[in-house]
């Protein structure tokens, strides 16, 4: 690790103005994954700002939304009565991610922030264009059970691997920026980009901008929703596909409204957009939720090892849909 | 054989290996009695979970320096620039060495090349510019902390001139090497013409298996603190074979052997991997550079670098059989990855040579060399895999004969050893089935895959047969100290993994000489100490008991002067008599006794110190001696998405005489957790572009979590082995034999699907 100093922020304002023009700062909230990166030296801030001092408050709006401090902690948003009431998926999805400790000190907008899990990206030994613009992608050609299938490009197979935003993608959540250009709002769906040529740039931050806060909009039938996670063993493991989604459904047995949000399988938390619209008023059986995923795949591509998550995807989306379909959802 | 043991095969009354029985067996009988057997807990563990039990990296020294290495990262060629200015000059630092300013030092020697020998590999280390594995330590920094040692050495740079490497198993296998032996038996065993015997056989089975390298993740991270005083070393390490590591570490650096002292009297897992590898030698050599005690504690990615994992596999298994399920042909054939440095084939053919009778048997095994680490034994090297095979295709060959696949273990089960032709010591493994099904409720197994589920869930259930060797090293002696006030030690330089050996041995002493367990102290994990056997290939139980048993007959004879003619056991001698209730006693006249406080206060004696060496292991050579177990398995496969969930498993062991329930059932479950990841989870990504590991972490090589492990029931017959010092075979390592098939063979009883391909990942089963 190389050395850095250290300064803990009061407020977001003293934040910024302590990383203000160092592009050598960085943010620091619960550390679970920037400092495991500090270690590998794939990260050498010379300053870490500690946010964690920043709000961390859990707040019901009057609309029936939902107001989380950027400094919440995964433990608590999933713990969270309103949470667990009113959006279940996101609840379950911050459940199924790392383990009770790592929870405890991850915090909401580090979660949101945190990098791939590619080894190749982790190993200062290996080719990596994430690490080293132009360096090449030892990842296409080597281990990449856990990359992409769906938006990669030649530069960059790596995935984002939140279970958190897989929920919050579905539930069109709001991310609340501030910085040394004043505040901002983004949706979570645009901040993370797709990797293109610049897989180094990952999200829409600009220099010096923090996340303050996450906003989620009201979705009564979100009470309706479920997040399942597939993965290489029980606990403690990224997903290879996971799916999050909610479903309201008409009286006549077919989709009135849905959200669906795939995890592992982007370099950002993938909203089905196209298997929504194919969804929309169609009768909520198998068959529909069978074409929608094929719809949704349809520009799937997979590498040496990932192939099999195309269909995994497909029949995730197929079987959580058909879970909540069912009167036990 | 020396002198000593001549005298002693003379003595009336001593232990004959596979002539005469452990007088404990006699003395206690088949269900035991006193402490022995008893769930005893393990007497280190208050000391454990309040963190006062010192382990390796954990002694203070005035003055020390903390190590860190940086690691090539090409497989093979010549380093051609080494920038370390910049680490020099970085906070903190002590000295950096490299190839160029390392003290000469001579290469290790392969293990059981020598009394001394405990190189995993005889490759120099640090002494010239060549690589020879993507990892391979190409700089050590010392520092005055952990910190500020790992920072600089990152900002250690190497250039390569890179050499042509073989770091592909497909481009390996192409030119395969046959070894003289494997592990000193014969790499190829035929006996008939069982290729014939297969083609014309009424039944077949004949298939391809493959299993992956695996890496060593014992909790604690291997280390060491050494401390050099004049040309005197002193290691603190953490290790399994004291002796062998002192002797090398001697031969390496030059010293007479008893200027080394090496102890371990804690170690957080052995597994077969805390042995010597280049980072001891490498703190070592800087502590000598420096003039300061130097403490080295690998990283994770440390452990993969440049401590050794188990090796990959592909075997071939081809049974021919009759309608009624006997063996005509059994053939199982084989190569494993290795290199041209070091030993190590990974004996996957084993459990073969010893489990079944077969008209015809063809067993060869090969070795690929490749560009790489060392391989090295990881728990059950060998068995673990090659049970995964064999047990996979015996259940294939049930399957189509239409037998229950304990049946026919039952029909193939042989009378003396298959391959040997020696008769077995004790074999009890269809008791083991028949006990272990009837607890698992095998009867509820549907004949047919897929006749199960829960929703989604396919349910199936398999079993698999468990063996693993019985050996015992020679070499190990045992001192007993007696004090007038009763109080008995018994010391000996082996190891104490977290296993609970030296629990073990308590029990085992007070149980030999008849003395309270609050008398007995077990003094181990020191090379001052008289000189001990690795903790290895399950064998360290059965090698001290064959020391102690010695001592144990030095000490009676010695009391037995010490008693003279005022005793109630004038006249009396060895055979005569037995050691029970604090004295010595004769075996069939409880009048004459008397108590060993009486017999040292009579003599005016304060203490009597004994020490024996083993006598030769004679009844590994008379007989077939090797634990059994039967495994059983029920999984919960996704049908939607392959992912399999084991629900259910039960070990059934068969393994001589149980010293204490709790660790031995301990040891148990931890052989099948460590089974159920080789089944499901566990593989080192490879990189065959580079030869580079590629998931060196926890994070990314998947060894099993709490949520992947069920209930484990542990079952034992607890029958004494005849043969066998106390009745006992060892047990660390047959508990992940057996597994890996009991698993799959589950997973094709729920799903229909045989995968012959470890891991079991879902992706294999959608």
């Amino acid at each position: 690790m190389n050395p850095f100093s250290y300064e803990r922020a009061a407020d977001a304002a003293a934040a910024i103005g302590l990383a203000k023009g160092n592009a050598a700062a960085r943010y620091l909230g619960g550390g679970t994954n920037l400092v495991d990166l500090m270690r590998e030296t794939v990260e050498r801030p010379e300053m870490l700002v500690d946010v964690t001092g920043l709000p961390h408050g859990i707040e019901p709006r009057a609309d029936g939304g939902l107001l989380i401090g950027a400094s919440a902690t995964n433990t608590a948003l999933a713990a969270d009565s309103h949470v667990r009431t009113h959006y279940p998926l996101l609840a379950r999805a911050i459940l199924a991610g790392a383990s009770a400790q790592i929870r405890n000190m991850a915090t909401v907008g580090g979660n949101i922030l945190q990098r791939t899990r590619c080894r190749y990206f982790y190993d200062t030994a290996a080719a990596c264009n994430k690490r080293e613009p132009g360096a090449g992608c030892d990842a296409r050609d080597g281990f990449n059970r856990y990359h992409a299938i769906l938006g990669a490009s030649p530069a960059c197979v790596a995935t984002h691997p939140s279970d958190m935003c897989v929920a919050l993608a579905a539930l069109d959540a709001t991310v609340h920026l501030d910085g040394p250009d004043g505040p901002r709002s983004i949706a979570l769906a645009d901040l993370h980009r797709l990797p293109g040529d610049r897989p180094d740039i990952e999200t829409e931050l600009k220099p010096g901008e923090l996340i303050a806060a996450v906003e989620i909009p009201p979705l009564p039938f979100a009470r309706r929703s479920t997040y399942r996670k597939v993965r290489d063993r029980a606990s403690y493991a990224f997903a290879l596909v996971s799916v999050a989604a909610a479903l309201d459904l008409a009286e006549d047995g077919t989709v009135r409204d849905v959200r669906l949000a795939l995890g592992g399988v982007a370099h950002k938390p993938w909203r089905a957009s196209a298997a929504e619209a194919a969804l929309k008023g169609r009768p909520a059986n198998p068959e529909s939720f069978r074409a929608a995923a094929e719809v949704e795949l349809a520009a799937a591509t997979g590498l040496r090892d990932n192939g099999f998550k195309i269909e995994l995807a497909k029949r995730t989306i197929v079987a959580v849909l058909g879970d909540l379909t069912g009167d036990e959802a | 054989m020396s002198a000593h043991s001549d005298a002693a095969a003379s003595r009336p009354g001593r232990w004959q290996p596979a002539v005469t029985q452990d007088p404990l067996l006699r003395k206690h009988g088949a269900q035991g009695s006193g402490a022995l057997g008893q769930p005893v807990s393990r007497i280190e563990g208050p000391l454990k979970v309040q963190g006062k039990a010192r382990f390796a990296a954990e002694f203070p020294y005035e003055g020390l320096c903390y190590a860190a290495l940086a690691f090539s990262t090409i497989p093979r060629g010549r380093i051609t620039a080494l920038d370390t200015a910049a680490a020099e000059a970085a906070p903190g630092v002590v000295l950096v060495m490299t190839h160029r300013n390392a003290p000469r030092m001579k290469a290790p020697s392969l293990m059981m090349s020598s009394p001394t020998a405990a190189g995993a590999s005889d490759l120099p280390v640090m002494q010239t510019d060549e690589i020879h594995w993507n990892g391979q330590p190409i700089a050590v920094v010392l520092a005055e902390t952990q910190e500020q040692a790992d920072y600089a050495a990152s900002l250690v740079t190497a250039g390569y001139a890179p050499l042509p490497a073989v770091t592909s198993f497909d481009e390996a296998r192409k030119t395969p090497r046959q070894l003289d032996n494997i592990l000193g038996q014969p790499p190829v065993v035929e006996i008939g013409d069982a290729e014939g015997a297969l083609k014309g056989a009424a039944v077949q089975v004949d298939q391809i298996y493959r299993t992956p390298r695996h890496n060593h993740n014992a909790i604690e991270l291997h280390a060491a603190t050494v401390a050099w005083t004049g040309d005197e070393l002193r290691v603190h390490d953490a290790s399994q074979l004291l002796d062998l590591t002192a002797g090398q570490l001697a031969d390496i650096f030059g010293l007479e052997a008893d200027k080394v002292r090496v102890s371990s009297p804690y170690v957080g897992g052995g597994f077969g991997g805390k042995c010597l590898w280049d980072h001891q030698i490498l703190a070592c050599a800087a502590a000598k550079l420096a003039g300061r005690p130097v403490r080295i504690m690998l990283s994770r990615e440390g452990v993969f670098r440049i401590v050794g994992g188990r090796t990959l596999t592909e075997q071939r298994v081809a049974l021919g059989a009759s309608a009624d399920g006997r063996l005509d042909a059994l053939i199982h054939t084989g190569i494993a990855a290795m290199t041209a440095h070091n030993s190590c084939p990974e004996q996957f053919t084993f459990p073969t040579r010893h489990l079944y009778a077969a008209k015809s048997v063809r067993l060869a095994q090969e070795v690929a060399d490749m560009d790489m680490l060392a391989n090295t034994f990881m728990r059950a090297p060998g068995e673990s895999v090659g049970t995964f095979a064999l047990e996979c295709a015996i259940d294939e060959l049930a399957d189509k004969l239409g037998l229950d696949p304990i049946e026919l273990r039952r029909r193939i089960e042989p009378e003396k050893d298959p391959t040997s032709g020696k008769p077995f010591s004790s074999r009890h493994l269809i008791d083991a089935y028949e006990k272990g099904a009837e607890r698992f409720g095998w009867e509820r197994r549907s004949k047919a895959p897929r006749q199960r589920r829960d929703g989604e869930w396919l349910i199936g259930m398999g079993c698999a047969t468990a063996t693993y060797p019985y050996h015992r090293f020679p070499g190990g002696a045992a001192r007993i100290r007696l004090t007038a006030g009763g109080q008995v030690t018994v010391s000996t330089a082996v190891h104490d993994m977290g296993m609970g050996t030296a629990t073990a041995q308590v029990q085992h002493i007070a149980a030999r000489l008849g003395v309270p367990l609050d008398n007995v102290t077990f003094e181990y994990g020191d090379t001052t100490l008289p000189r001990g056997v690795i903790a290895g290939g399950s064998t360290q139980t059965a090698s001290i008991g064959g020391a102690v048993i010695a001592a144990t007959e030095v000490f009676v004879e010695e009391l037995l002067k010490l008693a003279g003619n005022d005793s109630p056991l004038a006249g009396l001698s060895l055979a005569d008599v037995e050691t029970r209730d604090g004295g010595i006693g004769h075996r069939d006249d409880a009048a004459r006794f008397e108590s060993y406080e009486s017999i040292l206060r009579r003599a005016g004696r304060g203490e009597l110190v004994c020490e024996a060496e083993a006598p030769p292991p004679a009844e590994m050579e008379a007989f077939s001696m090797h634990s059994y177990g039967a495994q059983f398995c029920e999984v919960r496969v996704s049908e939607i998405t392959g992912e399999v969930r084991v629900s259910r498993f039960l070990g059934s062991f068969d393994a001589g005489r149980i010293l204490n329930a709790k660790t031995a059932t301990s040891q148990f479950k931890g052989g099948i957790i460590m089974g159920i990841g080789l089944a499901l989870t566990e593989e080192t990504n490879f990189d065959p572009r580079t030869g580079r590991i590629v998931n060196a972490s926890l994070a990314d090589y998947h060894v099993p979590v709490q949520m992947d492990v069920p209930a484990i029931e542990i079952l034992y017959t607890d029958i004494p082995d005849p043969q066998a010092p106390m009745g006992a075979r060892g047990i660390g390592e047959i508990g992940i034999t057996g597994v890996g098939a009991a698993v799959a063979n589950a997973v094709y009883n729920a799903t229909g699907k045989r995968i012959r391909d470890l891991p079991i990942t879902l992706d294999k089963l959608m």
